[in-house]
């Protein structure tokens, strides 16, 4: 490339975990951040402590694309142990930075990229006495030399330090002199690229944030009124609740001079779980947060809170699954186990946010859903979703009134007695499946009921009669039937004339939204649905009607969603062509379109040979 | 008729009555039912101010059979001491009674019973022990003692877990052991756990008549009657009476409970501290060399807070905050954004 690109930049940097990468690669964003680019971040860490491969992706994208790019324009190449192979991830015409402090052995030359040295080595130990932070300053030194090839002024970088580390004048000092001297090592060596030069964009990101999805809807249930917060440490959902730790005392005010709130880390997932059903039947408003397998331990548990009407708040940050698998890899392949949660006929309401914004606002709106259909609300999100940075608007909360349901109080209760009418507890008095319920504490001397994981009739007896048995069940349909009405609806982009649509949900939307400009500038016009919950509303029958083809990109192996779709609209379904991302890694542009091309073409194909 | 005798809540006993049990007909379960229905009768305690917590088991479906007024909970096989333990975080001002069985808190439920001892969540806790799993015909349950003998013969070569010794290993604060037959014991120990704050354990020997009540069970109301080795006989005194109780200031322990009441412990052969953990181990060691039940109050920590407190939960229970507890300002969310675009 003769040009370089202005803004336009994505680079990666290979280090081992537990090296002290993560604080200068943070560093190296905020400051592209601070520059007004639009730009992203993807961890791409071990399950490990200390000593095993990780890589983090800084995109900077002029277009505002924040998705995970295929292409590596440039390689920090920092760790020995994937050498070999990183020096092939950086495409041609690009550019690897290394440690030159030792010789760079033959087998890590190759062809068709650029090489520059900084020695990093010997920089930090002239710079930093030998400690354990020297190892750590290491990666300093990469800021400075990126820096400097890049266009990043120094005074950018210095904000950044003072920012994060604004109480500790030393450590600001320290960080900077080893970002310096490799900023001054290129500077005095003249080491110049032709790939991208990165400008300063005034107010390009004012007013923006930077935020992890998990700290949103921390934020979000905080602002919903969670009160029984009980989890179990599991990646990539601790830092959720770690976040709801952080805030609670910080953000919600003393009540009697003591805390409104209790969180407690359970002893597993059952018990995390159980607690909370425990604490929804109380009338708290109450929550965990999970992954995978703690999803799969606590299906005992959602069976209960559905057959009993029990409100409380699930927020499942997917992994790679099945089993352990890939712990700190990203998927979205617990839409199903999510859906059906428990044994027995179940069906589960399920919030999709698809990006910070709608992580805070869904984690508020999830326990006003609870609380209305008295039943468990997953808020479904994913481990790019969660423990990524992403740049987005400010957090806005709506206000509206808590929605309790239709919860009793003893007043009521009176009004009720007063004028002739009995509470019981499994009625469907309103006809739209949602029974009226009372909370334990209520004083009225109608108020209790014996709430059972048993069968039971519409008094909330135990009962074992058939009749009893189906009414319930068929009303628990119902009333997922009236949730249908309710849950917030796909973001729907269509022009008339465009016959081909993508569907897509949760952290898949950031891949789609690039991918649709791509397809666009090679010809495929795509109309869009963004799916935000389940029960599926009526607008994705209408999308698949008014649609020839569609194809539906999700980040599993078995076209999870797909399954549910053309379960309850078979008529439609034929029509779904499944694009499937599920390498553990967050989908990038480039395998949504050659998926969708392949396809495409295959269809070409066929249709050409009748 | 003779007027029914009426509580310091001018509630009869029947007020403390639930629906009609389902248990086998002389079913020692019926017998706790009838001593808890008492306790709560005596104690003068509002109905609608306790709520009934279970698992699964014919243990767990006992609550039901009495105060019919409070709300209940008969949730999933083991997980009654985490329900309850978040039912408690919800609303801390109701006292929770949880029924469990041997099976529902010796295997399948140890790991979460565990817990929430070590947390002294605060409620009475009892334990019907007996040794099987009664609704699914009589298997060995991890309480059974080795050389017990199965209905249809097999023997038990496992050692049995101790409830009451691993009660006070993990440190819940009021840890009781008692027979279903013996009311006379069992009613003010069940007085005595409800005026605790903190966990309350009381194991219970409770025959299975129907699956374990023949000859070579070492749990059978035979083998239990004749193998009991109280260690004193007691008195419950609620908070409101004064009188003064027939204690011997040589022999007698008075034990202190945080509502005010007090229980008299009785010496019978050995003087005995309830407060002193290791005391109680080696008396419960003892007795299993000996081959006996050691029955009565066998540890009391008056130290420790409960859960609630200890984690300062607020006054008002968190059931009862409105938005405007709940919910944070605009304003803070402002700050919030603004740090973010740091």
């Amino acid at each position: 490339m003769d040009t370089p690109t202005i803004n336009d930049l994505n680079i990666c940097v290979a280090t081992e975990n537990g090296s002290g990468s993560a604080s200068s690669n943070n560093i190296l964003f905020k400051a592209i951040f601070k520059m007004g680019i639009p730009c992203s971040s993807k961890n791409m860490f071990p399950s490990n402590i200390q000593g095993l491969p990780t890589w983090y992706q800084i995109r900077a994208s002029a277009e505002g694309y924040l998705s995970r790019k295929d292409v590596i324009d440039v390689m920090v190449m920092f760790n020995d142990a994937t050498a070999a192979k990183d020096i092939y991830r950086v495409r041609d015409g690009g550019l690897i930075l290394y440690d030159d402090s030792t010789p760079l052995p033959a087998h890590l030359r190759r062809d068709g990229v650029q090489y520059l040295g900084v020695p990093a080595n010997k920089l930090v130990t002239k710079l930093v006495p030998a400690s354990p932070l020297r190892a750590k300053q290491r990666n300093m030194i990469y800021v400075g030399a990126l820096a400097y090839l890049f266009g990043i002024d120094m005074e950018i970088i210095k904000a950044v330090l003072e920012d994060t580390f604004g109480k500790k004048p030393a450590v600001i000092e320290s960080n900077l002199a080893c970002i310096d001297a490799g900023y001054q090592h290129m500077k005095e060596k003249g080491y110049t690229q032709n790939i991208a030069r990165l400008e300063v964009i005034p107010n390009g990101n004012k007013g923006k944030i930077i935020t992890e999805g998990n700290t949103a809807a921390a934020l979000g249930a905080i602002y919903g009124g969670a009160s029984v917060i009980c989890w179990y440490p599991i990646t990539p959902s601790s830092s959720l609740a770690e976040a709801m730790e952080y805030y609670l005392p910080r953000l919600r005010k003393p009540k009697d001079g003591k805390k409104a709130y209790a969180i407690v880390q359970a002893e597993d997932e059952i018990a995390s779980a159980s607690m909370i059903v425990g604490a929804g039947w109380a009338g708290a408003r109450s929550m965990t947060s999970t992954s995978g397998p703690g999803l799969s331990l606590m299906n005992e548990s959602l069976g209960l809170a559905y057959y009993a009407e029990i409100p409380c708040v699930f927020f499942i940050i997917q992994r790679g699954g099945p089993s352990t698998g890939l712990p700190t890899r990203t998927q979205q392949a617990d839409i199903s186990l999510m859906y059906g949660a428990s044994h027995g006929d179940t069906r589960h309401v399920i919030l999709i946010p698809h990006d910070t914004n709608s992580c805070f606002d869904f984690a508020r709106r999830s326990f006003d859903f609870a609380d209305r259909f008295q039943t468990p609300v997953f808020v479904a999100m994913d481990l790019d979703l969660g423990m990524n940075l992403w740049l987005s608007e400010p957090l806005k909360l709506q206000r509206e009134p808590f929605d309790l349901g239709k919860r009793l109080a003893a007043e009521q209760l009176e009004e009720w007695t007063k004028a002739g009418k009995k509470f019981r507890r499994y009625f469907d008095q309103d006809g739209d499946g949602i029974p009226y319920r009372t909370v334990p504490g209520n004083q009225h001397r109608m108020a209790s009921y014996f709430a059972r994981g048993s069968g039971h009739d519409v008094d909330a007896k135990y009962s074992e009669d058939e009749h009893d048995y189906k009414a319930i069940l068929d009303r628990l349909r119902k009333k997922f039937e009236t949730a249908r009405k309710f849950v917030p609806k796909p973001i729907v982009e269509k022009e008339k004339s465009v016959k081909t649509g993508i569907i897509c949900y949760g952290s898949s939307y950031e891949p789609v939204r690039e991918a649709r400009d791509r397809l666009k500038t090679r010809g495929l016009r795509t109309n869009h649905m963004l799916i935000r919950a389940l029960p599926l509303t009526s607008e994705v029958r209408d999308f698949l009607a008014e649609h020839d083809t569609i194809y539906l990109v999700e980040q599993n192996r078995d076209a999870q969603m797909a399954a549910i779709i053309k379960d309850e609209h078979p008529d439609l379904g034929a029509k779904i062509v499944s694009v499937l991302i599920y390498n553990g890694l967050p989908a990038t542009p480039l395998e949504v379109v050659n998926q969708i091309f392949a396809a495409a073409q295959s269809t070409e194909r066929k249709t050409a040979q009748m | 008729m003779a007027e029914a005798k009426l509580n310091r809540l001018n509630l009869t006993e029947k007020d403390y009555e639930g629906a009609p049990s389902t248990m086998c007909r002389g079913c020692g379960h019926d017998a706790i039912s009838a001593s808890v229905m008492r306790a709560y009768f005596e104690n003068s305690i509002d109905p609608r101010k306790v709520v009934k917590l279970s698992g699964i088991g014919c243990s767990s479906k006992t609550p039901a059979y009495f105060l019919s007024q409070s709300f209940g909970f008969n949730a999933v096989h083991g997980r009654m001491s985490a329900v309850a333990t978040g039912a408690n975080l919800a609303n801390h001002s109701l006292m929770p009674i949880g029924v469990s069985g041997d099976g529902d808190t010796s295997a399948i439920g140890l790991g979460n019973f565990c817990h929430m001892m070590r947390r002294n969540v605060n409620i009475t806790y009892i334990i019907e022990n007996n040794g099987v799993y009664g609704l699914t015909k009589g298997q060995f349950s991890a309480t059974a003692d080795v050389g017990s003998v199965m209905k249809g013969g097999k023997v038990n070569d496992i050692p049995a877990i101790d409830l009451a010794e691993l009660a006070i290993t993990l440190d819940a604060t009021y840890v009781a052991r008692s027979f279903s037959g013996d009311r006379k014991q069992l009613a003010p120990l069940v007085q005595g756990a409800l005026a605790h704050k903190g966990s309350a354990i009381l194991d219970v020997i409770s025959p299975c008549v129907t699956f374990n009540n023949h000859e070579g069970s070492t749990k059978s109301l035979k083998y239990a009657k004749a193998h009991l080795d109280p260690i004193h006989d007691i008195d419950f005194i609620p908070p409101y009476e004064n009188i003064e109780a027939d204690y011997d200031e040589g022999t007698d322990h008075e034990v202190k409970l945080h509502d005010g009441s007090r229980i008299i412990l009785h010496k019978l052969s050995k003087s005995y501290d309830p407060t002193n953990k290791a005391q109680a181990i080696s008396a419960i060691h003892g007795a299993i060399a000996e081959g006996k039940f050691l029955t009565g109050l066998i540890y009391y920590n008056p130290n420790r807070k409960d859960f609630a407190e200890e984690l300062n939960l607020c006054d008002t229970p968190l059931s009862e905050l409105t938005q405007d507890d709940l919910q944070p300002s605009v304003e803070q969310l402002d700050e919030i954004n603004a740090n973010f675009m740091k």
